[in-house]
């Protein structure tokens, strides 16, 4: 064991907020041992105490700022589960067509801005011939996205001025030339350039949100009981404008986003055969994008909910109660086989870390708990969406992995989603699924204003009452519970999927689903730890949501927590 | 880039004009123009850098009309006159030269986010030809010791010429461990004090830094502060939940443009953003004056675009541009989209301006209403409970810049236990 040697990645870049990865690396430099870690909190659920339960989606919003809209509606469906507030038919339209914004806005943003540089090469990019570049991209896509030698050319001049100025700016003392890049310079220069569509994409999308949210970042149309934006629902020139930009941002995901995907797929094949990446066998989905008004959990949802375990290969349906969060090596104190979120008690035990700053390896590590599904340590996200609708012989799910099976060049065998390669796919499959729902929704939307049902908001009657709502975000199952007393919040907390995907280690020594995919990972290169990050990317992580209570001696101050 | 700038040495701007705020003549507005130009020059003496700029630009597929599109926009934006169009533009191109440290602290990202919605030049172009984005950690390419490495080169190299953009709030409770960096374990206001310390400037994105934001809501279990209270420095804040991407943007502009102390409101935002109250320039104010209000979500007159004042609006109490530049390249904002607006820009909101859905004069706050809310704000309440004649009352504090200069400004003092905020009954 002394042959090993202690690698910290902090901070994990290109995600959303603070992220620590120590990994043990042996001679050969694979890693053979992992910690993920976080460290920033700022207590927003004790914040929300006493506060008017109106107030609560705004509130809960501010839990993350790139994730925004899904911790708005989740925290007022919560409080609509509690006080039993159904909501009319146009405005859960509603909100599903501001989460599918949301959906494709983030996977998109995810794949190029915050996961790409992982695959791609900036710096070889200006070494690509375009004409060979544009007669590439024909190979993954017959009609490729802003394709052309003249426009790869221009993105090589552009990104040249800024390397010969000698000011990288944010690519300065990236891992270029690290032999884990896969791709030709050629593909190398058309994700380059990708990556530079996707930021009008990105914008794009945003405007799509704004339009019925009203803005973006921290959309401000929900209330409890409906939206807001009746003026833009009932106007046809105001959904063909939310039409339009969103079908501009499908194109994106259809002729730009699945072929790189196909592209990436077919360089790093042998990486996704060979499971690198892999975590844990266990997946859950609360299901996403309620197609019906019967309250969750009977209603149908565009994704299905459902527990799958890759060995047995089948879906359990899903048991709320069997969701438990573990304290055993994280800064708190607690039960030693977990609690329920919704009666757990958050005692902090802050113990910080060794004298040189590393983490306490036989003790508490982290500030983010662990969620364990029947005990087990379970991965969320798009893989696992896609995942548990396959298994239960969804149509859409089953096609669209056969078919990207098959479209990979070389083959993309079942086996290979299994991976960090396959957690990268599903995403890119999910933004293409979920896109080809909006202009029926839409449809649907315009049908029902069309018939005079305008109806955005019902009153809620009671003032008091406790209730939970689970609903998958992009980056999986997000649960918030809640109880209200007199209109004021009495409890509330929030277990949210980079919880369940960066948890620590349990009282049962299990690792969380990034410490486990991380082990077994070869760098090529001893202090670049590009190989870490592409996993560890693949997940998204979403760490802002790690704010729990402490007050400012560390000592309990109230029985409420949200965790990453 | 290629030949560094010294911001310090370069010739000043005196009296940069703010339309309809300040009193300028002609002469005054010749004698910024000429500053100004001098300035640029000085930035780029042989044009070479608007020279590349403009040609990158253009090979991007837009046009000059698109770049004069987006500098008239951002010229009025900024309340200066239509004769400094041009000097936007080339501001815009220049402003490469000034190296930008991005440093996110207890923050959810939302100010990123924002910063990337920025439209032509987009984000893209921003990081590509705009502004010099050294460090900013959710987009860059290193992470681990690379990206501390960078950080630590980028301000040591540009000692003193840097602007130094903070997200998110500084916790100072638990000897400042709620946030902790880098593999030594970094606590967040060890991290802000150095970073600030080089700094020519430091900016707040967003309420969080700015203010505090909802980490500081009560009862502030992290002991958190804006980055001004906590450093206890003069800091420009851009306030907002997010901040809108073009007050980020049109703040380095008039950095480069006039000086590093732009002309700050009481909270030290800069008074061309901050200046006008929400109420005042509402698309929905003439129902307002009319006392035609929606009274509850969604009904006729919601979707007549009637006042949303009775629904909670805080536009009465908040001062920023948003009914000017909207959001999303005014797509919308949150008063079209029937909401009413949370007054977000303002100091303490999640205290002050809450609950979100009930007017504030409806409720009695008692102390509550000495944090940061200003006095117009009062008399608003106080009238909006008494009756109706409230318009001309409003109108006549609407544009009062309570302190024209004020660049020392500092967050209020904390109150010990401010009171619980009231509940919807």
């Amino acid at each position: 064991m002394s042959q090993l040697k202690r690698f910290t990645i902090d901070p994990i870049t290109r995600i959303e907020g603070h992220l620590r990865i120590e990994v043990d690396l042996d001679p050969h430099n694979v890693v053979k041992d992992a910690y993920s870690s976080s460290g920033m909190f700022r207590g927003i659920e004790l914040i929300m105490q006493d506060r008017d339960f109106h107030d609560v989606g705004l509130f809960a919003q501010r839990i993350c700022g790139v994730c925004t809209f899904t911790h708005y509606r989740v925290g007022t469906e919560a409080v609509e589960a509690a006080l039993q507030v159904q909501i009319p038919t146009v405005a859960r339209i509603v909100r599903n067509l501001l989460h599918a914004s949301l959906f494709l806005h983030d996977h998109v943003v995810h794949f190029y801005q915050l996961h790409g540089m992982d695959w791609f090469d900036v710096v070889a990019a200006l070494r690509a011939d375009p004409v060979k570049a544009a007669a590439e991209a024909l190979k993954y896509s017959s009609t490729p996205y802003n394709a052309g030698a003249g426009t790869y050319r221009a993105v090589q001049q552009r990104v040249a001025a800024l390397v010969s100025s000698g000011e990288l700016g944010p690519f300065a003392n990236g891992y270029w030339g690290n032999p884990s890049y896969k791709l030709t310079p050629e593909q190398d220069l058309i994700m380059l350039s990708h990556y530079l569509d996707a930021l009008s994409v990105q914008r794009t999308l945003a405007q799509a949100m704004a339009v019925f949210g009203g803005k973006n970042p921290h959309p401000q149309s929900l209330v409890v009981g409906g939206v807001t934006s009746v003026m833009d629902i009932v106007d046809p020139s105001r959904v063909a404008e939310f039409l339009g930009k969103m079908e501009s941002g499908v194109r994106f995901v259809q002729t730009g986003y699945v072929p790189d995907m196909r592209m990436v797929a077919e360089a790093y094949a042998q990486e996704a055969r060979a499971g690198e990446g892999y975590g844990v066998p266990n997946f859950i989905s609360y299901g996403a994008f309620p197609l019906d008004n019967i309250p969750w959990p009977k209603g149908a949802m565009l994704f299905p909910m459902g527990v799958f375990n890759r060995a047995t290969g089948r879906v359990t349906s899903l048991d709320a109660e069997q969701i438990k969060e573990d304290v055993t090596r994280a800064w708190y104190q607690g039960p030693e086989h977990g609690v329920y979120p919704g009666t757990e008690a958050t005692i902090p035990d802050y113990t910080g870390y060794e004298a040189d700053g590393a983490l306490n390896r036989s003790g508490k590590y982290s500030w983010i708990k662990a969620p364990r599904y029947d005990g087990m340590s379970t991965e969320t996200g798009p893989l696992a969406r896609l995942l548990i609708g396959r298994a239960l012989h969804d149509p859409l799910m089953v096609n669209i992995m056969e078919d990207f099976e098959h479209s990979v060049p070389g083959g993309f065998s079942p086996d290979s989603w299994y991976s960090t390669v396959g957690r990268t796919a599903a995403r890119a499959l999910e933004a293409d699924i979920i896109g080809s729902q909006v202009a029926g929704w839409v449809d649907e939307l315009a049908q029902y204003v069309g018939q005079g049902e305008t109806q955005t908001y019902a009153e809620p009657v009671n003032t008091s009452g406790e209730g939970f709502r689970l609903l998958d975000a992009p980056r999986g199952a997000l649960g918030h519970w809640i109880r209200i007393d007199n209109s004021r919040v009495t409890h509330y907390q929030a277990v949210v999927p980079s919880t369940w995907n960066a948890s620590p280690r349990d009282h049962k020594g299990q690792k969380g689903p990034y410490e486990a995919a991380l082990v077994n990972t070869r760098l090529a290169i001893a202090n670049q730890p590009l190989e870490v990050l592409r996993t560890v990317h693949s997940f998204d992580p979403c760490i802002a949501c790690a704010v729990h209570i402490i007050d400012s001696k560390g000592a309990e101050v109230a029985h409420f927590q949200v965790d990453v | 880039m290629d030949s560094p700038v010294n911001w310090d040495k370069l010739p000043k701007v005196t009296g940069r004009p703010l339309e309809g705020i300040t009193d300028h003549s002609n002469e005054d507005i010749t004698r910024a123009v000429e500053d100004v130009d001098r300035r640029l020059h000085a930035i780029d003496p042989d044009g070479t850098v608007s020279g590349a700029f403009v040609e990158r630009f253009m090979a991007l597929g837009l046009t000059r009309r698109d770049f004069i599109k987006w500098s008239s926009m951002m010229t009025a934006a900024l309340m200066l006159p239509p004769i400094f169009e041009s000097r936007v533009a080339r501001a815009a191109a220049v402003s490469s030269k000034l190296p930008v440290v991005w440093i996110n602290l207890q923050d959810c990202d939302g100010n990123t986010e924002s910063l990337l919605r920025t439209s032509d030049p987009g984000f893209a172009s921003l990081i590509l030809d705009t502004i010099s984005l050294d460090y900013n950690e959710t987009v860059m390419a290193a992470a681990g010791y690379q990206a501390m490495d960078r950080m630590n080169e980028v301000i040591a190299k540009h000692h003193g010429q840097y602007v130094a953009i903070f997200e998110g709030s500084v916790p100072l409770g638990n000897n400042g461990t709620f946030f902790t960096t880098g593999a030594n374990a970094e606590t967040g206001i060890s991290l802000a004090t150095r970073v600030a310390s080089g700094a020519k400037m430091v900016m707040a994105a967003g309420t969080c830094s700015a203010f505090g934001g909802i980490p500081a809501a009560q009862p502030n279990p992290t002991g958190a502060k804006g980055v001004g209270d906590a450093l206890n420095i003069p800091v420009v804040n851009i306030s907002g939940c997010p901040a809108n991407a073009v007050n980020l943007v049109g703040t380095i502009l008039e950095v480069v443009m006039f000086n590093d102390n732009p002309a700050l409101d009481r909270y030290g935002r800069p008074l061309w953003a901050y200046a006008h109250r929400i109420h005042d320039n509402c698309e929905r104010r003439g129902h307002f004056d009319a006392g035609e209000y929606v009274l509850n979500w969604g009904d006729t007159a919601a979707q007549n675009e009637w006042c949303l004042f009775k629904m909670g609006c805080k536009g009465p109490y908040t001062y920023n541009n948003c009914p000017q530049v909207r959001w999303n390249q005014q797509v919308s904002w949150p008063i079209r989209a029937g909401h009413g607006c949370i007054g977000c820009a303002q100091p303490n909101f999640w205290d002050t301006m809450t609950p979100f859905e009930q007017p504030l004069g409806a409720k009695v706050y008692g102390s509550a209403l000495g944090i940061g809310i200003d006095a117009a704000a009062n008399t608003v309440g106080e009238v909006v409970v008494g009756a109706a004649a409230v318009g001309i009352a409003i109108h006549a504090t609407a544009t009062v810049i309570r302190d024209k200069t004020a660049p020392q400004w500092k967050n209020p003092p904390p109150q010990d236990t401010p009171p619980k905020p009231p509940v919807n009954s």
